[in-house]
């Protein structure tokens, strides 16, 4: 077949043909993973829930409700519950203050205000030092998130060292450990008002 | 052209990122593991398959004064796709590739091949160029991801074999450059030898 030559016609035809494919594909694409992508959202975020409060058996998506923050907006807050009992709130959390922006946070509390469990949703800080918010530690090693298990922030100041609080800030992560503690004093504060307690 | 020479330039004598060092804005962002090198790699190797097929198909038909439109168009349907299944299959590799997946796009490689191979060649021919370009692609990003690895983070694949933290420049922009350029200068010295 001959090259076709570059009229208007041909031009106009040939773009407005090549774009009708394209969204035929795309829209078949998108149906297809439409499910599977809602799927996964809801695994990642179950899955987030599960770590940061106690053993639960109903479901925290359906619980869900929102809480004003006082500042403007509202968290969203995951009940978890065993039997009829609340066992603990997990709270949609998060911060702008991080080295790189927003940082995402459930965090999760008993019934009575302490510190259950946190889980670092999403965030961009640096590679190798930010980064050591995420993971979890071990009894004999324990990670940067874990001093603040049990803990209540009623008596328990969420301030690093360098702001005379008690928490160990990661080294060479300051910016990115006062971000955390600013994400999980707003679940806090946010708990506290909502009167949860 | 013979069909192995064809496929064996993309992985040494024409290497994209080693040799005509394009893309090398996600190479040096997303290869700060072995893991997210070849996860970045085999992605843009499925978007070179596919756009390369398609465009080599649609030779004929595409106007030449508009080529660069409708290429970028095949492309960007590609990478949606890619994007898309990801998020739904791989979703912890998706979060940690984040926005490089759209980016795959504008990357260089994608469109230069389209441009100077598949809109001239046979769509085996270029189905083979861009199986060898992507596979180039994805060797380079998974060693520099790897090398990365071990001096950064003193692990590989995920698997620490020091206590502690590694060199952590690897980790950082500064290392990536560093990391690239010993690869380049080595690659180089195989090339000419």
């Amino acid at each position: 077949m001959a090259k076709m030559q570059s009229t208007l016609r041909n031009m106009v035809l040939s773009l407005t043909l090549i774009s009708l494919g394209a969204s035929a594909a795309l829209a078949y694409v998108y149906e297809f993973t439409k499910g599977p992508i809602e799927i996964s959202l809801l695994n990642k975020k179950l899955e987030a829930i599960k770590q940061v409060v106690p053993e639960f058996d109903n479901d925290p998506n359906a619980g869900m409700f929102l809480l004003p923050t006082g500042e403007g907006d509202s968290l969203e807050v995951y009940p978890a519950k065993k039997g009829d009992e609340v066992v603990g709130y997990a709270f949609k959390s998060y911060t702008e203050k991080g080295f790189s922006g927003h940082i995402g946070l459930m965090v999760g509390f008993t019934p009575d205000g302490a510190i259950y469990n946190i889980n670092v949703l999403e965030h961009k800080e640096t590679p190798g030092l930010g980064t050591k918010l995420v993971p979890e530690g071990t009894a004999e090693n324990p990670a940067f998130k874990d001093q603040f298990r049990g803990k209540n922030p009623a008596e328990f100041s969420l301030k690093v060292k360098k702001d005379g609080g008690p928490v160990d800030a990661i080294t060479a992560a300051t910016i990115s450990s006062r971000a955390f503690c600013d994400g999980v004093q707003r679940a806090y504060n946010t708990f506290e008002k909502g009167g949860l307690k | 052209m013979n069909q192995m020479k064809n496929f064996s330039k993309g992985i040494l004598r024409e290497n994209p990122i080693l040799v005509l060092v394009l893309g090398a804005c996600p190479t040096l962002a997303t290869t700060s593991s072995a893991v997210n090198g070849l996860g970045m790699g085999l992605a843009t190797t499925f978007v070179l398959l596919g756009s390369n097929v398609v465009v080599s198909l649609m030779q004929n038909v595409i106007p030449d004064k508009v080529r660069i439109p409708a290429f970028i168009v095949v492309i960007a349907t590609f990478v949606t796709i890619v994007d898309l299944l990801m998020q739904a299959f791989v979703p912890s590799l998706y979060d940690t590739l984040g926005i490089f997946i759209p980016l795959i796009v504008v990357n260089c490689i994608v469109l230069g091949r389209a441009e100077a191979f598949a809109s001239k060649n046979s769509v085996w021919s270029s189905f083979v160029d861009g199986a060898g370009m992507g596979l180039g692609f994805t060797l380079a990003l998974g060693v520099l991801g790897a090398v990365r690895e071990i001096l950064g983070s003193g692990a590989i694949m995920g698997l620490k074999f020091i206590s502690g933290d590694g060199i952590l420049v690897f980790i950082l922009a500064p290392g990536a450059f560093i990391a690239l350029g010993y690869l380049i200068v080595i690659v180089n010295r195989i090339n000419k030898a």
